[in-house]
């Protein structure tokens, strides 16, 4: 077990990178946290996979260093690093019992029989999978091959960190939910710190206690769950996360006014005055657009879509959409539909990135 | 099961069956048509029945061509199968490297079995080629048309080298189907290079293999061409191997009867031991289970 210090780590994977687009991941500073469940999200090709290869020394960085628990490990091959990793899809060792598959790492490290005996049957036992240790590996269903590789990880009691490569891709929807929550125990039981690799949204806000937004070889956020979806630090962690996305319109802003299409909205908080060079936006989630007759911006509805527990409407406003989620059973008015913004989750971003703005005396 | 069963695939099966039965099937019949009768020529036929088999089945001349037939394939395997895995491991993955490699070794199979023969025949010799006449000139006594030991040599060198490619790259097409994940997992593992390829490349090598075997012992097995032009079966009978012996029963001594019975023993013995390889092999894959 153990903290996790990436320290101005970029990689690029041709040589000599010049400009900024040449690196599959730009220069960042991250700790984990020791006995952390992290899940690291963003778009396939944003890094995410590089990064989680860097950690387990698979990839050796082009510059920057990663330590472990104070040492720098940058230059050790992953069979010194103490690192687990469970990828995409199921590596399994076809020609061995699900017993060989658990005791193979403890067996090259020359650990004592006895010891890797009662290590397996504890992590077996962990797994639920002491009814299957005398069967063949190869037999075994997509789910019971990836517990496997799990648990060749967790075999492993020196283990730095467990890292995960969308596990889950594979499975079974209806088995992902329980090998969710199983790895969410076993987190919690063994106290490893996790690194959890996912374009999947529902995947990271279930697992993480962190979630780490990617995108574009940039951290673009790190965060709760709750954080992420109330304060997104970037317009793309705002429509990543959440089901629709965040809505982000153009706009400039003064002051505490913020004009969209001509039309003036008031903000919380006071901003610089925009200027044309920049981009500015405003951000606020589907969750707190309210549609009411007669208020707010003029809207039409274009459509409705109930998904059973909640409705989305999809507003033009002008040459725009907004998405506003309404509560089951909820009539929207025939016409004069207006859009109202709750202030308080108004947010403003320039250049994509969130700006604070200042508190203002009885807004 | 009730699955819905449909007999008008047999239709579409059909042409194929036709073309079998031209090329394998018919011939096949005929063989055993000689095989029981006795011909004088002039299309007449007496019936003899297992006489020929019982014959052929005594007689020491197939004996021996026959264990020759099974030591030279023995040898041949245990030399072809280990070599073509370690050449097969040693070949770039990726980069120009590639394709060089796959074109040269593609190269001995290209050539024509009579052209291999000829190729060796006059590697060998101690007047001129380059391979009998630098073994002479070190000091080696080598000689294969007199000594026996001297021909087997030179057509197993022979047979290696025109046939280890094709297991080397069979090997490699198992190889290359090895998702990078499982090397990046057994590096995690701390794995040896040992047991890499004990528990990753053997066993996604399997399949490949079988089909390495099967053909190496067919082929090895049926061998003519090669040893025909190069030793023509000498020095003596030593390297008379099963096909060349056939050869020389049916159209050397016009024996039709007994070669008949010869080739459907040559026939079941090679189905055997395809058999025996087949099975084996597959079990091991299963492990048992």
């Amino acid at each position: 077990m153990a903290r996790i210090d990436l320290r101005n780590l970029a990689h690029a994977y041709g040589p000599n990178p010049r400009e900024p687009r040449a690196y599959a991941l730009k220069p960042l500073n991250h700790t984990w946290e020791d006995g952390g469940a992290y899940a690291l999200l963003g778009p396939s090709g944003c890094g995410k996979t590089t990064l989680l290869n860097i950690i387990s020394g698979l990839i050796t960085p082009s510059q920057g260093q990663v330590l472990f628990d104070g040492v720098d490990v940058t230059a050790m091959p992953t069979e010194a690093r103490n690192i687990a990793q469970v990828f995409q899809f199921p590596v399994i060792y076809d020609t061995m019992t699900v017993y060989d598959n658990l005791a193979f790492p403890l067996r090259n490290r020359r650990v004592p029989a006895p010891a890797v005996d009662a290590r397996v049957r504890e992590i077996a036992a962990m797994l639920e999978m002491t009814d299957v240790l005398r069967k063949r590996a190869r037999g075994l269903t997509a789910d019971a091959k990836q517990k496997i590789s799990l648990g060749r990880g967790l075999v492993r009691s020196d283990v730095a960190a467990i890292l995960f490569d969308e596990p889950l891709t594979v499975i079974d929807p209806l088995l992902k939910w329980q090998l969710r929550s199983q790895l969410k125990q076993l987190h919690k039981k063994s106290g490893y710190t996790m690194v959890y690799v996912t374009h999947d949204q529902t995947e990271a806000l279930t697992f993480a206690d962190k979630v780490v937004v990617m995108f574009d070889g940039e951290v673009v956020q790190m965060g709760t769950p709750a954080e992420l979806f109330e304060r997104p630090a970037h317009t793309f962690v705002g429509y990543f996360i959440g089901s629709p996305g965040m809505n982000v319109l153009a706009a400039e802003v003064d002051g505490t006014v913020a004009t969209v299409d001509g039309r003036e909205i008031r903000l919380p908080r006071a901003y610089g005055k925009s200027t044309p060079d920049r981009k500015v936006e405003l951000g606020i989630r589907p969750e707190f657009v309210r549609v009411a007759r007669g208020q707010g911006l003029p809207v039409t509805i274009r459509k409705v879509e109930d998904v059973g527990s909640y409705k989305i409407a999809r507003l033009a406003l002008g040459q725009r959409e907004i998405a506003a989620v309404a509560p089951e059973g909820t009539e929207f008015p025939a016409d004069d539909v207006g859009a109202v913004f709750d202030p308080a989750h108004l947010n403003v971003y320039v250049d994509g990135h969130l700006v604070d703005g200042t508190p203002v005396r009885g807004a | 099961m009730d699955r819905p069963t449909n007999q008008k695939a047999w239709f579409l099966v059909l042409p194929v069956l036709l073309l079998v039965a031209f090329s394998a099937v018919i011939p096949l019949m005929t063989v055993v048509n000689y095989s029981v009768q006795d011909t004088f020529g002039n299309n007449e036929f007496f019936w003899a029945g297992t006489a020929w088999f019982e014959e052929i089945l005594h007689s020491q001349r197939f004996h021996e061509a026959l264990a020759r037939n099974l030591i030279f394939s023995a040898i041949i395997l245990a030399i072809q199968i280990p070599l073509g895995i370690v050449v097969a491991l040693s070949m770039p993955r990726k980069g120009i490297g590639v394709s060089i490699c796959l074109v040269l070794m593609a190269l001995p199979l290209l050539i024509p079995w009579n052209v291999v023969g000829t190729i060796w025949q006059v590697f060998g010799r101690v007047d001129i080629g380059l391979l009998g006449h630098t073994l002479e000139a070190i000091g080696i006594d080598y000689n294969y048309v007199r000594d026996p030991l001297d021909a087997w040599f030179t057509i197993i060198l022979m047979d290696v080298w025109h046939w280890t490619s094709l297991v080397a790259l069979l090997c490699y097409a198992g190889l290359v189907s090895i998702p990078e994940a499982y090397y990046q997992a057994a590096r995690i593992d701390g794995a040896s290079r040992w047991a890499v390829f004990r528990y990753i490349q053997l066993p996604k090598m399997n399949r490949v293999l079988l089909i390495a075997v099967l053909l190496r012992f067919m082929d090895s097995f049926m061998i003519y061409t090669e040893p025909f032009v190069v030793t023509g079966g000498g020095p003596g009978n030593s390297t008379t191997f099963l096909s060349i012996d056939l050869v020389k029963m049916a159209v050397g001594q016009f024996d039709l009867g007994p070669a008949a019975a010869m080739s459907i023993v040559y026939f079941l013995v090679v189905l055997l031991f395809s058999w025996i390889f087949y099975t084996v092999m597959t079990n091991f894959e299963r492990g048992g289970q």
